[in-house]
């Protein structure tokens, strides 16, 4: 935080355009600077909020008596600069506060990855039916060799769409791929579409500030929802950082999304989250990061979601402040699966921490966006969904799915369980399904083909909300009725005790919280 | 015989060419002081950039020509690789990495072409003009950390064949295999992905050692010089 180069917050505007921001005159603008100082700041109140005292505002922040509103109305006016040294005034503790406040929706979720390290789509399937069945409204998948991309989407999709309708789903590649799927209904949402801090890094990556707003506008064009990704670290490890702080450089990107208008960010160091977890105080400022995002008014993905570190007592520390105070999506990738088929290269949370999360939640009464299942639900679900992918597999002329391998599926902990495919084939089967031109249509009407009427509609409805494109707006979600709940119809409305999201007025929720499998009832206990 | 001889006539001929028109052309720059800055110092070097200590094994000879010869794979290896950096992440040094590429390569009959490349240090970016080079339009690139990727002309810079990103979990026998994967495609051959190894604690140990790294090649980046051909000798 406040590093020795960073800029001191400044602007000056005349007839209505930047002429100096963050001391810098506009003929010295860079690109990230010039599309900022354009787009990204509201500039009737600017020059009044940046006269004001950041200690002020970061106080304002964290007092439940000031809200939500108010406070983006002063933080959309300010400087990339400013923004930086108003979140540097917060400690921990108050970050948690202001982060509770300032999250656009007023109930918390989480997001998963759903990954295997040999791409294999029945696993994946079955996977994402289990994810979507404990609570994630989102659910990410990628692939370790890239040219499986279309039979993981399709995978997620079908799987996601049996476990819970309602669920979307994405497919994290190279852009243009990703969008092609998105556009052929494939996906639902995207989320690693990467803006970065300086302009070396976004031109070494053959990108612009500009490049990177027309493709969000693409994935508007079709009705697909989506945020960009960012971090503290990114720019370390691209090595380009022009010798500004970690925070600092966020701090831009994040003004550059919304100069973009996208909705959203997924930030918090993210990938990148060993550097700023190497250096003193770097997780206090990755939750200032996400506290940063929100303080623009962007829903916020706020990381969690990559091996960080061996230790235990490490790795619940890098969850908690997202954890208690609640975030649109603590997690932007909790590990479905055990790490070992995590191919994001591991996540802070896997498969195999689901009870003592379950726990955390019940013990703080935290709605942290999951809840526990029970074994026979979860193994009916797997099967189900193994079975509707081998049907679609066997209409869309795919390499077939055996009995023995939906049966691994239903109850495969890794891709260990799993018998082997062949993958050359698998690929080239992915290329031709691309050249044949095949769509979701052909996705749900091999579903209804094959007695899935269920999953079908589910797919097809899926496709029919990016017609009416509710769930573009701010944080949105789906209910399994294919609800949008959005910081539009549930904004946060946090002002104290007795106000905002609570877990035992979600009655629901919580009975599902509190039902862990594992607790033993003291009637039953053998005295 | 005679087939060798004339192409390497007709690279000596080509590469007098481009030696010819360098001296002509000049770079473009987009930095403001663009007359005084190019006559002295025709490609932009970074401040901290390290001169590279030549090493016997890692010869330069001239500037990276066109491949057109289409049994051989192109290797396009960063800024730092060799003369800056001499091994990767986890200790494997640059000539044992390059010694097992080139084997898995020579194993499936083909020839192995090493360059340097120099205006940038991103991995896909080296691959792609790598595979630009290459007359079979494969290449692999490799990072001095040793990340790796097998690359083919026709696809976007950022997409790949097959991605190595987790260097800490690559091996001698990985890389070998990484070369005959290559090799395999270059003949047209559709071979099984090497098999994804993962270690979800690589990044807790090795991020940051991997960004020092990085920063240190991406010093040596040099905007728009063109790759260099390498002859390696392991003998």
């Amino acid at each position: 935080m406040m590093g020795p180069n960073d800029p001191k917050p400044s602007i000056k505007i005349e007839n209505g355009k930047v002429t100096e921001m963050d001391q810098k005159p506009a003929k010295d603008f860079d690109l990230i600077d010039l599309y900022i100082a354009k787009y990204g700041i509201k500039l009737e109140n600017a020059e009044k909020v940046m006269a004001m005292d950041s200690t002020k505002i970061a106080n304002m922040l964290c007092d439940p008596n000031v809200g939500r509103d108010d406070i983006i109305a002063l933080t959309t006016a300010m400087t990339p600069a400013k923004a930086e040294e108003v979140i540097s005034k917060l400690n921990f503790a108050e970050m948690i506060m202001a982060t509770q406040k300032m999250r656009p929706r007023r109930t918390p979720a989480t997001q998963c990855h759903v990954t295997n390290i040999r791409d294999n789509p029945v696993q994946i399937a079955a996977d994402a039916a289990d994810a979507a069945l404990r609570g994630f409204p989102e659910q990410e998948t990628t692939t370790a060799v890239a040219r499986y991309a279309p039979l993981n989407a399709i995978s997620l999709l079908v799987g996601a769409q049996t476990g819970r309708p309602g669920v979307i789903s994405q497919c994290s590649v190279e852009e243009a791929a990703e969008l092609n799927l998105g556009m052929r209904g494939f996906t639902g949402y995207a989320e690693t579409i990467s803006v970065y801090g300086t302009d070396k890094v976004f031109t070494d990556g053959d990108d612009t500030p500009w490049s990177k707003g027309f493709l969000a506008s693409c994935y508007a064009s079709r009705g697909l929802k989506m945020r960009f990704t960012s971090g503290s670290g990114s720019e370390v490890m691209m090595g380009y950082t022009e010798g500004k702080s970690m925070l600092y450089l966020e701090s831009r990107c994040i003004f550059i999304t919304k100069a973009s208008g996208v909705q959203g960010l997924q930030n918090g160091g993210v990938s990148c989250i060993g550097i700023p977890g190497s250096v003193p105080g770097g997780i206090r400022s990755v939750l200032g990061e996400n506290l940063l995002c929100m303080m623009l008014d962007l829903e916020c993905a706020s990381a969690n979601d990559q091996a960080f570190s061996h230790s235990d007592m490490r790795r619940t520390e890098r969850l908690l402040g997202q954890f208690i105070a609640g975030t649109d999506y603590i997690s932007s990738g909790y590990s479905s699966t055990p790490n070992y088929d995590n191919t994001f290269a591991g996540s802070n949370t896997d498969g195999l921490d689901y009870d003592d999360y379950y726990v955390m939640e019940r013990d703080l009464a935290i709605n942290g966006g999951i809840h526990p299942v029970t074994e026979d639900a979860i193994i009916k679900v797997r099967n189900k969904a193994a079975k509707a992918l081998q049907a679609v597999f066997e209409d869309l002329g795919l390499p077939k799915i055996t009995d023995e391998e939906v049966e691994a599926a239903t109850y495969a902990n890794t891709s260990k369980d799993m018998p082997d495919r062949n993958m050359v084939e698998d690929m080239k089967a992915a290329q031709d399904l691309m050249d044949r031109g095949i769509t979701a249509v052909d996705v749900v009407k091999a579903l209804y083909n094959h007695g899935f009427k269920d999953v079908a509609q589910a797919v097809l409805d899926l496709q029919k909300q990016k017609v009416c494109g509710d769930f573009l707006q701010t944080s949105a979600i789906f209910d399994e009725n294919w609800n949008v709940i959005s910081a539009v119809n549930d904004a946060n409305d946090y002002r104290g005790p007795g106000t905002g999201y609570r877990l035992e007025e979600d009655t629901d929720e919580w009975e599902r919280i509190k039902n862990i499998p594992f607790a033993i009832d003291p009637q039953h206990m053998q005295l | 015989m005679a087939q060798e001889i004339n192409e390497d006539l007709l690279r000596n001929i080509i590469r007098d060419v481009i030696a010819e028109t360098q001296q002509v052309d000049k770079p473009i720059s987009f930095s403001e002081s663009t007359a005084t800055a190019t006559a002295e110092v025709p490609h932009e070097t970074k401040p901290g950039a390290e001169a590279e200590r030549p090493v016997d094994w890692f010869k330069h000879v001239g500037v990276a020509k066109q491949g057109y010869s289409r049994d051989e794979v192109v290797i396009a290896v960063a800024p730092a690789f060799a003369e800056v950096l001499d091994h990767n992440l986890t200790g494997i040094s640059h000539k044992e990495i390059l010694r097992q590429v080139i084997a898995g390569i020579e194993e499936e009959g083909l020839k192995a072409r090493v360059i340097k490349v120099y205006r940038t240090s991103d991995v896909s970016f080296c691959g792609s003009e790598g595979d630009h080079l290459s007359g079979s339009g494969i290449a692999i690139a490799i990072q001095s950390k040793g990340t790796t990727i097998i690359h083919q002309k026709d696809q976007e810079p950022l997409s790949n064949l097959e991605l190595f990103p987790q260097a800490p979990v690559l091996d001698g026998d990985t890389y070998r295999a990484i070369g005959k994967n290559a090799a395999q495609y270059a003949k047209g051959m559709s071979p099984s992905p090497v098999p994804t190894v993962n270690d979800q604690m690589a990044r807790v140990q090795y991020q940051a050692l991997s960004a020092l790294m990085h920063i240190k090649e991406t010093k040596q980046v040099v905007v728009g010089k063109p790759a260099e051909e390498i002859e390696v000798n392991f003998n």
